[in-house]
């Protein structure tokens, strides 16, 4: 129990550090390095809650896709970062200000939280005793049975993201030359041989 | 003090989502670094469902989890794309020059 407490605080006290430097650091890979962190320690404390399968997808589609976007691009683009950095003490009062009461606001909401007796039976879907079935499992059998459409409109959605992602950022470039293999197949010793009579001794 | 409950996890996520909005506020003139504070902010929430899932014992909240991630992602893929092309086509992504709109 100890060691599940101090691995809770951990993994809690590296989530919000690495969250602070993702929006304080200067150097905007930092921030993407510092997300990356971020995330796999919030894997972690989904570990520690017992769901295993939203931790590895997390790690995966969050690291392996995400973050690395989010690396791709910060490196792609030649920005001068110093100059987008002007201003940053000038919000800084306004913004500490607002930040400060909205996490008074909703630690005093939710910090004293307590669950009633009666909201465990109320669950729709209650996860079977350990043993029975794996998390994976559980998941799977709700997502395929009970929230198919939903699960559907999700695949919709990530269609739909990619599509507008390769139509925004597709473009057509003239003048570039491109191999065309039908013109090279349908080329014909005619339209490229010519044969001369050449004289002797006066060249073609 | 010592055993972990649903109060901790609903402060740590209320301390990721008070980060986020700070990191907005923070470098308002830069795209990038507002989007990340976006994920922040998608992964506060997905905490805070996870947490309520595994404390009530009700699945439906990872299941939610889920979508938020797949939402998250198509967000952050269309978001860098319109970032890429708007940079192609002017050169700059500063908050304040983007006004074409005169939104």
């Amino acid at each position: 129990m100890i060691i599940a407490t101090l691995a809770f605080y951990l993994f809690a006290a590296l989530t919000v550090a690495s969250a602070f430097m993702v929006i304080a650091s200067k150097n905007p890979v930092h921030s993407v390095l510092f997300l990356i962190l971020a995330f796999f320690n919030s894997a972690a404390l989904f570990l520690l809650l017992g769901a295993e399968f939203i931790a590895m997808i997390l790690v995966v589609v969050y690291v392996g896709a995400v973050a690395v976007l989010f690396l791709f691009v910060v490196m792609m683009l030649d920005i001068n970062f110093a100059e987008l950095r002007q201003g940053f003490l000038q919000y800084l009062p306004i913004g500490a200000l607002i930040g400060f009461i909205l996490l008074v606001e909703l630690i005093l909401v939710v910090g004293g939280w307590q669950l009633s007796p009666d909201a465990l039976q109320i669950g729709t879907a209650p996860t079977a005793n350990m043993g029975d079935l794996t998390n994976t499992e559980q998941i799977g059998g709700l997502l395929y049975t009970q929230y198919v459409y939903l699960f559907q409109a999700a695949g919709m959605i990530l269609l739909v993201s990619m599509i507008g992602a390769i139509v925004l950022t597709h473009r057509q470039r003239p003048g570039v030359k491109k191999q065309v293999i039908a013109d090279q197949v349908y080329r014909r010793p005619e339209d490229s041989m010519q044969v001369r009579k050449v004289e002797p001794g006066q060249g073609v | 003090m010592m055993e972990i409950g649903l109060g901790h996890y609903l402060t740590l996520s209320a301390i990721l989502l008070t980060l986020g909005i700070f990191g907005i506020f923070l470098n308002r003139k830069n795209v990038i670094v507002i989007l990340m504070s976006i994920e922040l902010i998608l992964l506060s929430v997905n905490i805070n469902l996870v947490a309520f899932s595994a404390f009530l014992n009700d699945l439906v909240g990872q299941v939610f989890a889920l979508f938020i991630l797949t939402v998250a992602a198509g967000e952050a893929a269309i978001g860098l794309a319109i970032l890429v092309v708007y940079f192609r086509n002017r050169g700059t992504i500063a908050v304040e020059d983007i006004h074409h709109m005169k939104g």
